[in-house]
C-alpha cells in the first residue's frame, strides 16, 4: 500500500513537472531567440542552444527607442487610464445594485446581465465607434470599446459587496448621518480591497494584452501599443523597417536583425505581466474561481 | 395593531422622498449606464444593418431595406463552412478542456509536495496571461518552415524534408486544438482544483477506512463533488459555442489563405468581410446570425439544465 503510494507520487510528479514544461518551453524558445546572432537564426532556426549568442535585438531596440518606447509609454498609459476608469464605474455601478433598497433593482440588475446574453455584434459596434463618435485614431479607441465595464465584474462586485457588507453596518453609517458617496468612499472600498484588487488585476491584464481594438481603430502608429506594433509586424514583417519613425530618424534599417528583434519585442511585451503576476497569484486566482460561480 | 403602525411608518416617508433619497444611487449609477446604453444597447438596435443594403452616404437608417436578401446569399455561400468549423470546434475545446482541467485539478489534489503544488499552480496559469498576438508569435517560432524550431530541431536531423506548415490545411484542426488547450487548460484546472480543495475532507478518510483504492476514491468522491462545476462550465461553453476566439483562428495561423477551410469561423469571417473584403451587408448578415442563434442557445442551455436540477441553472 505504501510502496504503492510511492509510486503514485513519482509518476504524479513527473507528469506535473511534463506539463510544467509543456507550458514553458515555447516561451524559452521566445527568450533565447531573442538573444541570439541574427545570422545563427536564419543559419539554423530557433533554437533553445544557439550556436552563438548576441545582444544585437536589445541594442537595436535601445537605438530606436524613440519608436518602441512610445508603444510601450502608450501600453502602460493606457493599461492605468483604463484600469482606473473600469474600477470607477464598476464599483459606482455595483454599490447601489448591492443595496437591497433601491428602487427597481431587479430591473437594473437585467438591464446588467442581460448585455451577457446578447449583443449587436462586431458589425454594428464598430460602425457605431467608428462612424458616429469618430473614435478612429484616437486614444479613446484603445480605451473605450468593450473593456471600460463589463457586466461581468459588475456582477461579481455585486456579489461581493452583498455578501460582505453588512446592511447593519451601512444603516449605522447613515444613521450617523452619512451620506452614501461618503459611505462608498470611507466604509465600502476600504472593506472590498480583495474585490477591487481582483478585478483591477483582471481588467489590467485585459488592456494590457489588447490588440483588437488597435486593429479595428488605428492606423496611424503613434497611437501603436506594443501588442498593436506585434500585430503588425505579423502581418507585415516589413512594418519596423517601413515605419515612418525610423525613416524620419534616418536610423540605418537594413542592418536590422529582424528575426531576433521580433522576438524581442514580443519578450518586452510580456515581461511586466510575468514579472507582477507572482505576486498577485492569490488575487488573481480568486477571481477566476470566483468569476466560475454564478452571480 | 400597535406594532403594525410603526413599521408602516418609515415606509410612507422613505416613498415620499424616494427620488431624493435615492439620488446619490442613481448619480453613481449614471456613467456606468450611459456606457451600458452606448457599449452595449445601441449596437443592438445595430442589428437592422443586416436588413439593408448599406450605404454610408446615406447613413444607416436612410440606406434601402432589402429583407433578407443578406441572408439568402450567406447561407447560399459560406453559413455552412463557418457555421461547422465554429461549433466542432468548440466541441472538441469543451471536451478535451474538461477532461485535461479535470485531471490535473485531481493530480494537484493528490500530489503531496507543498512546494511544487504551488510552483505548478503558478505556472501552468502563465499561457492564460498572454495575448493572442503572442502566441502567434510562440507558435510561429515552432512552426515557421525556415526557421521553426520543428522543422530545424526536430524533422532536420530525423532525415526529413521541412513541412510548410502554413499551407498544409490538414494538420492545422490539431495544432489548433492544442494551442487552444495549452492556454486554457491551466485556467479551467484552477477552477476544477479550487472545488476538489472545497470537498468534504472527512469522506476521503471515511473511504480510506473502508480501503478503497484512490482510483475508486476518485471516481466516487471527487467526480460527484465536481458534477455542478462540470455542468456550470460546460452550460457555459454551450453558450457560447457560436462564438470563437478571433485571435486563435485569425492570428495564430497567421491569417493564411491555404487554411481558410479549417480556420474559417464566424468571428474570422465576420472580421474579413467588414475590413479586408469590405462586403459589409454578409459580414453583417453572418454577425446577426451569431448573435440571434447565441442568444437562443443560451437561454436554452439554460432551459435544459434547469430541467435537470434547478441549483445549477444560470438564471
Amino acid at each position: 500500500m505504501i510502496e504503492n503510494d510511492r509510486i503514485f507520487q513519482s509518476i504524479a510528479r513527473i507528469i506535473m513537472v511534463l506539463l510544467c514544461i509543456f507550458c514553458l518551453f515555447p516561451f524559452a524558445l521566445l527568450i533565447v531567440s531573442s538573444f541570439t546572432d541574427e545570422s545563427t537564426l536564419v543559419r539554423d532556426g530557433y533554437s533553445l542552444f544557439p550556436k552563438s549568442f548576441s545582444l544585437d535585438a536589445y541594442k537595436y531596440l535601445i537605438n530606436n527607442a524613440a519608436q518602441i518606447g512610445k508603444a510601450y509609454l502608450n501600453t502602460i498609459g493606457v493599461t492605468i487610464i483604463g484600469t482606473i476608469s473600469n474600477l470607477t464605474l464598476t464599483t459606482m455601478f455595483a454599490y447601489p445594485l448591492s443595496r437591497r433598497n433601491l428602487p427597481h433593482r431587479n430591473f437594473w440588475s437585467f438591464v446588467v446581465f442581460f448585455t451577457m446574453l446578447f449583443n449587436g455584434g462586431v458589425v454594428s459596434t464598430y460602425i457605431m465607434y467608428s462612424q458616429y463618435f469618430h473614435i478612429r485614431n484616437s486614444y479613446w479607441a484603445l480605451i473605450v470599446p468593450n473593456l471600460l465595464m463589463s457586466a461581468f465584474y459588475i456582477i461579481m462586485m455585486r456579489t461581493y459587496f452583498t455578501q460582505n457588507i453588512p446592511e447593519e453596518v451601512l444603516e449605522a453609517a447613515r444613521i450617523d448621518g452619512s451620506g452614501e458617496w461618503h459611505i462608498l468612499w470611507r466604509l465600502v472600498l476600504p472593506m472590498s480591497r480583495p474585490i477591487i484588487a481582483t478585478v483591477a488585476l483582471m481588467v489590467g491584464l485585459q488592456y494590457w494584452n489588447d490588440w483588437v481594438n488597435g486593429l479595428y481603430y488605428l492606423t496611424k502608429d503613434k497611437y501603436f501599443t506594443i501588442q498593436v506594433v506585434l500585430n503588425k509586424m505579423l502581418q507585415d514583417m516589413q512594418f519596423l523597417k517601413s515605419n515612418s519613425m525610423a525613416a524620419s530618424t534616418n536610423v540605418d534599417t537594413s542592418a536590422m536583425p529582424t528575426l531576433s528583434v521580433k522576438m524581442a519585442i514580443a519578450f518586452i511585451g510580456v515581461l511586466p505581466m510575468l514579472c507582477i503576476y507572482p505576486f498577485f497569484q492569490k488575487y488573481f486566482v480568486k477571481g477566476i474561481t470566483i468569476g466560475a460561480v454564478k452571480g | 395593531m400597535q406594532s403594525n403602525g410603526t413599521a408602516q411608518k418609515p415606509v410612507h416617508i422613505i416613498r415620499r422622498g424616494s427620488f431624493f433619497k435615492f439620488a446619490p444611487f442613481y448619480l453613481m449609477m449614471f456613467p456606468g449606464l450611459v456606457y451600458l446604453i452606448i457599449n452595449n444597447y445601441i449596437p443592438m438596435t445595430g442589428i437592422i444593418i443586416a436588413f439593408k443594403q448599406l450605404d454610408f452616404s446615406k447613413g444607416i437608417l436612410k440606406s434601402p431595406w432589402i429583407g433578407m436578401k443578406n441572408f439568402k446569399f450567406l447561407f447560399q455561400n459560406d453559413a455552412f463552412l463557418i457555421t461547422r468549423n465554429t461549433i466542432a470546434y468548440n466541441l472538441v475545446f469543451i471536451l478535451l478542456g474538461t477532461i485535461t482541467a479535470i485531471a490535473v485539478a485531481v493530480l494537484l489534489d493528490e500530489l503531496r509536495g507543498k512546494i511544487q503544488k504551488r510552483v505548478s499552480q503558478t505556472i501552468i496559469l502563465i499561457p492564460y496571461l498572454i495575448s493572442m498576438v503572442v502566441v502567434s508569435y510562440l507558435v510561429n517560432a515552432l512552426l515557421s518552415t525556415d526557421n521553426g524550431f520543428i522543422n530545424n530541431s526536430i524533422l532536420a536531423p530525423l532525415g526529413y524534408d521541412p513541412v510548410s506548415w502554413y499551407s498544409t490545411p490538414n494538420i492545422w484542426p490539431i495544432i489548433l486544438v492544442i494551442v487552444n488547450l495549452w492556454k486554457g487548460f491551466g485556467y479551467q484546472s484552477i477552477i476544477y482544483y479550487a472545488t476538489v480543495v472545497g470537498i468534504d475532507r472527512g469522506l476521503y478518510e471515511a473511504a480510506a477506512i473502508d480501503g478503497a483504492s484512490r482510483w475508486q476514491r476518485i471516481r466516487s468522491i471527487t467526480i460527484p463533488g465536481l458534477k455542478s462545476t462540470i455542468i456550470t462550465l460546460t452550460l457555459l461553453g454551450i453558450g457560447r459555442i457560436f462564438y470563437s476566439d478571433f485571435g486563435l483562428f485569425y492570428q495564430v495561423p497567421l491569417n493564411s489563405g491555404p487554411l481558410y477551410n479549417v480556420t474559417n469561423t464566424i468571428d474570422t469571417y465576420v472580421y474579413r468581410g467588414l475590413m479586408q473584403s469590405n462586403n459589409i451587408s454578409m459580414s453583417s448578415a453572418a454577425s446577426v446570425y451569431q448573435s440571434l442563434v447565441g442568444f437562443v442557445l443560451v437561454l436554452t442551455a439554460n432551459l435544459v439544465v434547469r430541467k435537470i436540477s434547478k441549483e445549477e441553472a444560470l438564471f
